[in-house]
């Protein structure tokens, strides 16, 4: 069933677009600045010297390899083995690192040394400020002022690394309203400054870009599972907000048709609620901040305000390569609700002594929840694209251990 | 092609330019939000600038992430939408101003996809003669440029500072009406001086196309249209008449009246 489409796949995918999604919806200002670093990205990735640079900041500085941890009482509840790769032991305690390490060597490569970067749960905030206090590169990361209100400690990190926290109060003043202010900052200073995005979301070439920096989490965890267990896994799961580490981890199984490609987005309050994350299942393809994909909007265009207890999740929009990968049928999205991640919170943290950034929780919640799905011969690959740490004060706010 | 044509095209917005060249006049080009700061209001600003001297009247709708946006347009996109305002009802606005200057939709690409195909005719019988994309640049999708190209609606694409002379040329090519020459990096919004490399860029342009120019983003004043224009065929002026338009209808038409009188000095 799903060969046809992967054909096809290949066929009509092109530099810049993933089927019919992708490209670049930008104001003309940044089509140059677009072109030369498409250009710059490729006459990167194809020196060897770079790669190799890449490659020993990966190792020395983020801690790469990751581990592939079993998950002995997990496995026992859902039947099946399952394998976590793990991305929270890495540096600043998530996948994001991998992607903003390729992204400021490159941009140092290009010469420019200002840093432009917008985030959500801090996470890529934080990866950005890290880089750039490594690299003595200059940081302007911008932030929703309620995104800063729910998660202090992360702004604190990030100015702690000497990065300037632009609040920003358009809008829903989150994730959304941050991105459409950094590119305004790029629109503004695009001769000096090199926009580091932290997802697969973006104009072209910033979704294949990054993809490929995140790329590293799938061909360590192939070859991990290959090693352990002698097989590939009966399925890859992974949560998806803008879809940063799903594409990171997917991207290496995509050739293996046998190897299920999982997706789980947030359900927020529910699907039906109209309060939830999941572009991919609930959403209609259109164009924000320079690409087309799935989007959550009304019938007006608008774009409609996405709710997650999880800020990494809460955007409107997603990759425009999951929304092909939706599209071809090579990869499945499916999607948990808060309460749910919650317990795959809980879950992981008392059977496993991991404690998940709600993000991830998802991936977890998704894979408890639908154990009648494997066979005991499976193998269940989950991405553990963070820690939960930055979550403890949202958490215990809401008291979560007395309930 | 459309200047050459200007004398005999059904366009109105070529017409417009034809007789500013036989009269030796630049172009005002102003620029309102949609439904800000009310509808009724909306509807008394687009009469106001017509009596008032505007060439061409552009008419933003707006969108709930305008990236190209400066603080000011942001800020009335904003309150409009939260008044309920939508491309529809912008186009009703349109129909029942019947304006005699052409009227030009200036429009983010998703709230036009979402309008369905048959939104360009829709347009043109409210009374529309051009439509700008602030995010569909050259070569970006050319079905949907196409499918752009092809109605009756002049389309009117951007050219901005960074743009090399080449791709003018390619961008003159795939449009009409005119060109919108970007003063300077950046988003809308008004600006205490021009950009020192204005007259350079216009230049450039010139030379890759016969269509004419106007010039945008930044110009808040009439000494400012005065020295934007002699480098070009127009002006746009938008962030300073919607911040005008916030403060009372009538000292956006007493700086549209200003902005009218400078152009013509």
């Amino acid at each position: 069933m799903h060969a046809a489409p992967e054909k096809t796949m290949t066929a009509i995918s092109t530099h810049d677009r993933f089927g019919p999604f992708g490209g670049r919806y930008v104001p003309e200002t940044l089509i140059p600045a677009l072109d030369e670093l498409d250009s710059a990205f490729d006459s990167a990735m194809a020196d060897a010297e770079f790669v190799r640079t890449v490659d020993e900041m990966l190792s020395t500085y983020v801690g790469r390899p990751s581990p592939l941890s079993d998950a002995p009482r997990l496995s026992e509840q859902v039947g099946t083995s399952v394998f976590l790769k793990r991305e929270d032991l890495n540096h600043t305690g998530a996948h994001k690192i991998n992607n903003t390490v390729g992204q400021a060597l490159l941009a140092m490569r290009m010469g420019k040394r200002r840093i432009i970067a917008e985030t959500g749960a801090g996470q890529h905030g934080v990866a950005t400020a890290t880089v750039c206090a490594r690299f003595g590169l200059d940081c302007t990361v911008y932030m929703g002022e309620e995104d800063i209100r729910r998660q202090s400690l992360n702004v604190y990190r990030m100015k702690l690394m000497g990065a300037k926290v632009v609040p920003v109060s358009s809008g829903t003043k989150t994730l959304k309203d941050a991105t459409s202010e950094a590119i305004r900052d790029w629109v503004t200073n695009v001769n000096d400054s090199y926009y580091i995005i932290g997802s697969v979301v973006g104009p072209a070439p910033y979704p294949r870009m990054v993809r490929e920096f995140q790329s590293v989490i799938g061909r360590e965890a192939r070859e991990q599972m290959l090693n352990r267990t002698g097989k590939l896994p009966t399925a890859v799961v992974a949560c998806v907000g803008g879809g940063s580490n799903a594409m990171g981890i997917f991207h290496p199984f995509e050739d293996d048709r046998d190897v299920k490609l999982i997706g789980v987005e947030a359900a927020g309050h529910g699907l039906e609620s109209g309060e939830h994350s999941a572009s991919l299942l609930r959403g209609k393809p259109g164009v924000l901040h320079g690409t087309l994909s799935y989007l959550l909007q009304d019938g007006d265009g608008q774009v409609h305000p996405a709710h997650s207890i999880s800020a990494g999740l809460d955007y409107p929009g997603v990759g425009p390569e999951h929304a092909w990968l939706k599209d071809s049928g090579r990869a499945e999205y499916v999607a948990v609700t808060d309460e749910d991640a919650l317990r795959g919170f809980a879950t992981l943290s008392r059977l496993e002594g991991i404690i998940p950034a709600l993000e991830t929780s998802h991936a977890i919640a998704w894979v408890i929840d639908n154990a009648s799905r494997w066979i005991k011969s499976d193998s269940v690959l989950i991405c553990v694209s963070g820690r939960g740490d930055k979550d403890m004060a949202q958490i215990a706010e809401m008291g979560f251990l007395d309930r | 092609m459309a200047s050459t044509l200007a004398i005999i095209s059904s366009n109105k917005i070529d017409q417009r330019f034809a007789l500013l060249r036989a009269t030796r006049r630049k172009a005002l080009v102003c620029y309102v939000t949609s439904g800000y700061p009310s509808e009724d209001q909306c509807l008394e600003l687009l009469r106001g600038l017509e009596t008032e001297g505007a060439d061409i009247i552009e008419i933003g709708v707006p969108f709930s992430d305008p990236i190209a946006d400066g603080p000011v347009i942001q800020d009335s996109s904003q309150k409009a939408l939260a008044a309920g305002m939508t491309l529809e009802k912008t186009l009703d606005i349109v129909s029942r101003a019947d304006l005699t200057v052409p009227v030009v939709l200036f429009t983010y690409l998703n709230p036009l996809l979402a309008a369905g195909p048959d939104v360009l005719e829709r347009a043109s019988a409210a009374g529309v003669d051009g439509i700008l994309l602030t995010d569909l640049p050259v070569g970006a999708d050319p079905d949907r440029e196409k499918w752009l190209g092809d109605s009756d609606l002049a389309f009117i694409r951007l050219v901005a500072p960074t743009t090399p002379v080449d791709r003018m040329r390619e961008i003159a090519l795939n449009g009409s009406g005119f060109v919108y020459l970007i003063s300077r990096l950046g988003v809308t919004g008004a600006q205490s001086s021009l950009a020192s490399d204005l007259r350079e860029t216009s230049d450039r342009l010139r030379s890759a196309t016969d269509l004419p120019i106007c010039v945008g983003f930044g110009i808040s004043n009439g000494e400012q249209a005065r020295a934007a224009a002699s480098a070009a065929d127009g002006v746009v002026v938008g962030s300073a008449l919607v911040k005008a338009a916030g403060e009372s209808i009538d000292k956006a038409l007493s700086l549209t009246r200003s902005l009218r009188t400078a152009l013509d000095s």
